[in-house]
Formats: structure tokens, sequence, C-alpha cells
């Protein structure tokens, strides 16, 4: 089971995150209002931003460190991310896209994976196309699958369905689901909404002002949805 | 249309050969100096971005002029090189070449400049993410997504350093066969008694020229431009 020990602090003009908590494995919420330092802390658990003081772990690996002075950097991370806005390559068709990771990561071709992840996500219609030419569900899909290509120890999803709207979120959930159950990538989900959190993860932590006001199971989001309405 | 004289195709053949290496060698430098003044903030920026813009608006005969007694034979520049690699610009080709590539170089920093600005920079983190280092990224993501501008800026040199005049003629004379480009013949035919015809035949021949490159152009930034968004 792989383990994230995160542990930092970040001081971003008057805003402040002190974070401190720890996954094991599945799908582990990241819960909060906007603005409350989601988007930060995916940020610097993929290596795009360092923290000033604390320690990130992902099992005996230390990622950052800023007693020891570690800091790895983002591409040698190998943690898959899926951003908000896809952020596809537009001058790469939807298959070199996939196929981006592994070759930057120096991975061995793999046509039987490529080939199970294509179908899982049911985008081998689109594998010719420019990311210009594809649907926000679509693109999303990809995105995802080409996080999962480069075969990461971890995968950060950071509000992936926000773009969309309600019809192709509930088009893309069961994919996140079969994706959830079928591979063994541990996964933090990054959202504000907690229904399509509760369909997903496994385990829950909110943050509210730069601060971990609770961690634990998915109780932890009812608790929070309960006190915000 | 006459039949053009030997020694119009070697003016032809020499413009072609010191615009083509004027471009292609001042790309590798033009595109470092686009980067820099795109992505990095450091001591003498304005100054490096003078510098660059300065032969757009010095009159071309002090460019020259300054080549001249910079690498010149005797200028301190021109000395070194000559005496270290064997490297001699005055009076040689290898001078228009350099004159033009000099007074080229703001037209082909410019738009190589803008394509980088205009680049999404969160496309480089993903690639980051996604396991490719700096030079990676910068090759895999930056460099095809400024290609629009690098072409763009590689016209712009190519048709200056073709129609270049005040700086090479300052720098390295109008010597038949060595530095006389078909701007310098064209000038030389107009200064002599019947030399029209000749001028004229070179005229149009520069017309052909531009016209050629501007299509050449318009069709590559066509299909770099279709790569991003057709299929």
């Amino acid at each position: 089971m792989t383990m994230l020990a995160v542990d930092v602090e970040k001081q971003l003009g008057g805003f402040s995150l002190v974070a401190r908590f720890e996954t094991a494995g599945g799908v582990t919420a990241l819960f909060g209002p906007s603005g409350s330092g989601k988007t930060t802390l995916a940020n610097m658990i993929a290596g795009l931003i360092a923290p000033d003081r604390g320690r990130i772990a992902l099992d005996d690996n230390v990622l950052f460190d800023s007693a020891t002075r570690i800091d790895v950097p983002a591409h040698r991370r190998r943690i898959g991310y899926v951003f908000q806005e896809g952020r596809l390559f537009p001058h790469l068709t939807v298959a070199a896209n996939l196929d981006y990771g592994r070759r930057m990561c120096g991975l061995a071709r793999d046509p039987v994976e490529t080939e199970r992840i294509v179908a899982l996500l049911d985008i081998g219609h689109l594998l010719g196309r420019r990311p210009g030419k594809l649907s926000g569900g679509e693109r999303q899909r990809v995105a995802v699958g080409r996080a999962l290509l480069m075969r990461p120890r971890l995968l950060l999803l950071d509000e992936p369905l926000a773009s969309l709207d309600a019809a192709r979120k509930r088009e893309i959930l069961p994919y996140l689901q079969r994706l959830r159950d079928e591979t063994h990538v541990p996964m933090i989900y990054v959202s504000h909404h907690a229904p399509e959190l509760k369909r997903i993860a496994t385990s829950a932590v909110l943050l509210d002002g730069g601060r971990v006001a609770a961690a634990g199971g998915l109780e932890v989001l009812d608790a929070a949805t309960a006190e915000l309405t | 249309m006459p039949e053009l004289s030997p020694d119009e195709w070697i003016a032809i053949h020499l413009s072609l050969k010191i615009a083509i290496v004027a471009t292609v060698v001042a790309l590798p430098f033009g595109l470092a100096v686009a980067w820099l003044l795109a992505r990095k903030n450091f001591w003498g920026k304005a100054l490096l971005d003078g510098l660059v813009h300065l032969p757009l608006v010095l009159p071309p005969v002090v460019t020259g002029y300054l080549l001249l007694i910079s690498f010149g034979r005797r200028g301190p520049i021109g000395a070194f090189l000559a005496e270290h690699f064997g490297i001699v610009f005055s009076f040689r080709w290898t001078g228009a070449a350099l004159a033009c590539g000099v007074m080229g170089f703001p037209l082909l920093v410019r738009p190589i400049r803008l394509a980088i600005e205009a680049i999404d920079r969160r496309l480089e983190d993903a690639a980051a993410t996604l396991g490719a280092d700096r030079p990676r990224v910068f090759l895999t993501v930056t460099l095809p997504l400024a290609l629009p501008g690098l072409i763009a800026g590689m016209v712009l040199c190519f048709a200056k350093a073709l129609g270049e005049f005040g700086a090479t003629i300052t720098f390295v004379s109008n010597i038949p066969g060595e530095t006389q480009t078909i701007s310098a013949a064209i000038y030389t035919f107009t200064q002599i008694p019947g030399g029209d015809l000749a001028a004229g035949r070179l005229v149009l021949v520069a017309i052909v020229i531009s016209l050629a490159a501007l299509v050449v152009a318009e069709w590559l930034a066509r299909r770099a431009g279709t790569r991003f968004h057709g299929e």
C-alpha cells in the first residue's frame, strides 16, 4: 500500500498554508472551498512549487525535505497529474500525447497496457486526432490516460471534472471509478464538490483556509457538507 | 527576357549564398536571445534588448562601419578570429554574411520572442510532471509551439539579408565575385552609362526571388498553423 506523508508550510503573499496529513493507498479526497489551498498542495506534491519548510515522502522515498535540503525535481517524481484544464499538447495527436510520458520516462513500449488504458477510458477512436478537435469530456479522458501511461506511483487529479457540465461529469465518473477498481495506482482527488468525491474517494482530507480541518474516512465529507449548508 | 550574363549569375548565386548562410548561422543565436528575453530576468536585459534592436534604428552605414572597426583585419575581434581560427571577414563573402546576419538579427529575434511569450507555460509544467527534464521540455514542447514564430523570423531575416546594401558595402565593399550581391550589382549598373538593361534584369530577378520566398514562407506558416488545429 503506497503511503503519502505530507507535512508542509508555504507562505504565498497573505495566504499561509500549513498542512499535515497521511494517506494510505486508495483514493484520497482533498476537499475544501475554493482558495483553501488544495491546488497549491497538489502542486507541491507534484514538485511544481517548493514548500518553504517541511517534508513530503512517498513510502520510503523522500521527495522534499527542507531539513536535509532534498527537492526531487518534478520530472523525476513519477507522479501523474491530471489538470483541471487537461493541458494536452496541442501540437501532438492524442496517440502522441498518450505516449509522451512513456517516452520521457524512458519506459519500454507496452502495447498491452496501452490498449488496456485506451479501452478503459474508451478513447480508441480519438487516437489520430489533435486535442483541438476533442470535446471537454474526451480531453479529460485523454489527460487521465496520458498520466496513467507514464506508470505513476501516485496520480493527482485536480478538479478533473470542474470544467465540464453535469452531463459530461456523469459520463466521466464511471471511468474514474473503473480506474480506482481496476488499476492499483493510489490517487489524490482534489475537488470542492462533495457528491462527486463520495462516489470515488475512499478517504478524505478536509482543507479550510490553508489548514487541515479534518482527515479520515468519507464521514469527513458529510460533516463538512453539513457545516457548509 | 534577355539572357543573364555570367557576372549577373554570380551575383545572384552570391546573394542567395550570403542570405542563406546569414540566416542559418544567426538562427541559434537568435533563438537563444529570444528565449532569454522572453523568459529570463537578468541584469542588463534592457541593454541586450537595445543592442539587438540597434541595427534596426542605426543608419546601415554606421552598422557597417562598426563592423569594419571591430571585425576588420585590424579590428580586435577580426584580428583575434583570423589569428586563432583562420576566419577572415574583411572583403570576403563571409563578411557580407556577417553584415547581413547582424542587420537581420532584430527581425529574426522579435517573432521568435513573441511566439515563446505566447506559449502557455502550464503546458511545460505538464511536460515536467510527465518526466521531461528542462532541455527535453524545450525540445518537445516549447520549440514546436514556437515554430510559426521561428519560420516568420527566418523569413524576415532572409529577406533583409537578401536586400541588405548599406552595411555590406561599407564593411566589405563591392567586389564582383566576392562581395557583390544583387543589390550592389544593381547599384553599380545604375552608375555606369548603358547599364540600365542589366540593372533591369537584376531588378526582375530580385522581385522573383522575394516573391518566391514569401510564397514558401506563407506555405510553411500555414502548415505549422494547421498542425495545431486540424486533424
